[in-house]
């Protein structure tokens, strides 16, 4: 369907978004100050799926969603939404998309009716059209009866509800959320996570999705997961866990686990790391492979665990460390993003 | 994947250009909203004027009696536009604390990402600042009579004129000020450091022709002093004046222009430092 070529003309003004791509970031990089939180990122997010941005925190994944949402201009690199380019057509580009987020932007002091008509002004909608869409929208996200409650009445669900009615008032056809599930129970994660695919499904929402969290990343359709400014993974979520192969083990050890690793590595040869103080190989069969190693190292090993590969193990596998974990101080990627961020 | 064909959603009603005036309007409207819903507000803007007037004014008036530069013309009275002018002044700074607060929340971002001219974010942040400083200058015009002054309707009406030049100007000055800040405390610190002489040099708490000569020169270069000056000829025709009254109400347009220019101007910077 979406072509991975990166390189979409320029087209001249106004842009015909027909480009199967809704979102295309190209070789965005950014820098702040001296730190780069973008080292040239590349993807593409396809009409109406969502889309996932997997990172644990300051793995610049903020950083590309103000430079989607038009608030930053990137350092190098263009992001194209709908045809129209995010630094240079912001304005155009504002009335395409719908944008939520993290930080709580409706007005505690206004009603939920008072924040979605001060809203829709600003996206120049106003009179009975506004009027009608509002009730509508209100409806949408189950607030029809407390339209006229002031929102600082409201529990954190309620509020987030809210907030998508604003991002989604002016009949966005791509929606970007922040961490929209942040402060939510899980009652109202799944509830938020329901209407998100209700809007891909009934309105061909293209809806791209910011978090940190294993269990939403799994609910996207695909997922771009970022690791210190750099893209280390793309993929649906089960074509990412195939991609590890077979099982996870992890073993834990009586002894030094990095001597028990090699042991293990020269003996079964079995690619065999070290992730805290326990021994992880990833291997298919995992389940024959743990006897036979229990018994070529009687005593030394005190418990076995054998597991699918979740995405977490996905982010193990590229990164080579854990996603909560301060990283290496040396991480493991493509060396030539760097070049191509040296020039400008 | 449904049975819609598989192009691209369009827009199911292309939203109109907001222009200006709409996003102004309701950025103006969402300010008085919430003054009017944070009742401490409501009760400060009549009760403080009322309070600083009478206390300061009879305090400095009963000490300051015998070295009262204006002979017969007692010093609540000459006090009085002074004090207006301090409480626009306050009312003006402190509502754009909102704009800091706006940041703090993700208010301001929505903004921001909405398709709205940075002129109009400005012209209704400002507008809204300036209608509330306004309003509580009208309201302490209100108290001119227990002092004596009779104004007729067209001192009044120019009197409205004259403080909301000085609300709109000292607004778009606040506005300037907190824009690039992120937080509260900061932005009093600038209000101790730089407001507070602001008003005192303005002529409000003793007249420019007794001050030394730096003074005055300071005095001169204070916008401030010309909304003071102004009042003083609609409040007291009879009294002692330096500038004219046209001179005055000239230079209060052309700060004005100036302070809102500079706040479009910071307000339209998009870098690729973050936005808001």
């Amino acid at each position: 369907m979406a072509t991975k070529s990166p390189v979409i003309a320029e087209p001249p003004t106004p842009p015909t978004p027909l480009a199967s791509a809704v979102i295309s970031v190209q070789e965005i990089l950014h820098r702040y100050e001296s730190r780069t939180a973008l080292d040239g990122v590349s993807f593409e997010v396809r009409a109406a799926e969502i889309f996932g941005l997997l990172g644990p925190n300051g793995s610049g994944k903020t950083t590309l969603f103000r430079i989607l949402s038009t608030l930053m201009k990137p350092t190098a690199g263009r992001a194209i939404i709908m045809g129209y380019d995010a630094a240079k057509d912001a304005a155009a580009l504002r009335r395409q998309i719908g944008v939520v987020f993290q930080a709580q932007s409706v007005d505690e002091k206004l009603t939920a009716y008072e924040n979605l008509w001060h809203q829709g002004h600003l996206y120049g909608l106003h009179g009975a059209a506004l009027k009608t869409r509002i009730a509508e929208i209100l409806g949408r996200v189950g607030l029809a009866d407390l339209a006229n409650e002031l929102v600082e009445t409201f529990s954190g669900g309620m509020s987030r509800r809210v907030e998508l009615a604003k991002g989604l008032l002016h009949h966005p056809s791509v929606l970007l959320l922040d961490e929209p599930t942040t402060g939510l129970d899980p009652g109202a994660r799944r509830d938020l996570w329901q209407y998100l695919k209700i809007l891909r499904d009934d309105e061909r929402v293209s809806v791209l999705v910011t978090t940190h969290l294993m269990e939403e990343a799994e609910r996207c359709d695909r997922l771009a997961i970022f690791n210190e400014g750099k893209l280390v993974a793309l993929g649906t979520p089960a074509e990412l866990r195939n991609e590890i192969g077979g099982d996870v083990v992890l073993l834990e050890v009586v002894g030094e686990p990095a001597q028990l690793a090699q042991r293990i590595q020269a003996r079964f040869s079995v690619p065999a790391t070290v992730l805290d103080n326990r021994v992880r190989i990833e291997m298919e069969h995992g389940h024959r492979f743990i006897t036979a190693v229990v018994e070529a190292f009687p005593g030394e090993i005190e418990s076995v665990s054998v597991s699918k590969p979740t995405l977490e193990d996905v982010f193990i596998d590229r990164t080579g460390h854990r996603f909560w974990s301060e990283p290496p101080s040396e991480s493991r990627g493509s060396g030539d993003s760097k070049e191509k961020a040296a020039r400008k | 994947m449904t049975t819609r064909a598989a192009t691209l959603p369009l827009p199911v009603t292309t939203p109109a250009t907001p222009g200006i005036l709409l996003p102004a309007f309701t950025l103006w409207w969402r300010e008085l909203v919430r003054f009017y819903r944070q009742r401490a507000r409501v009760v400060g803007v009549i009760a403080s004027p009322l309070l600083f007037w009478l206390v300061i004014g009879s305090g400095l008036g009963t000490s300051f009696r015998s070295s009262n530069p204006n002979g017969q013309q007692n010093y609540l009275a000459y006090f009085y536009p002074g004090v207006l002018i301090m409480i626009v002044l306050f009312t003006a700074i402190f509502t754009m604390m909102s704009v800091i607060e706006d940041r703090k929340e993700g208010f301001l971002l929505s903004v921001m990402a909405a398709p709205v001219p940075r002129s109009a974010i400005v012209l209704g942040k400002v507008l809204g600042g300036a209608t509330l400083a306004a309003g509580q200058g009208l309201v302490c015009l209100i108290f001119a009579p227990l002092i004596g002054i009779h104004l007729t309707l067209v001192n009044v009406l120019l009197s409205a004129l004259v403080i909301l030049l000085v609300s709109f100007s000292l607004t778009a000055l606040g506005f300037v000020i907190a824009w690039p800040m992120d937080s509260t405390a900061a932005f009093h610190g600038i209000i101790n450091l730089f407001l507070i002489p602001l008003w005192m040099l303005s002529g409000a708490m003793f007249p420019l022709s007794g001050a030394s000569y730096w003074i005055r020169v300071l005095m001169r270069i204070n916008p401030l002093t010309y909304g003071v000056e102004a009042l003083r000829h609609l409040l007291f025709p009879e009294g002692p004046v330096i500038f004219r009254f046209a001179a005055c109400i000239a230079t209060l347009l052309l700060f004005s222009l100036f302070m809102f220019g500079m706040a479009f101007v910071m307000v339209n910077r998009r870098t690729t430092k973050p936005a808001a």
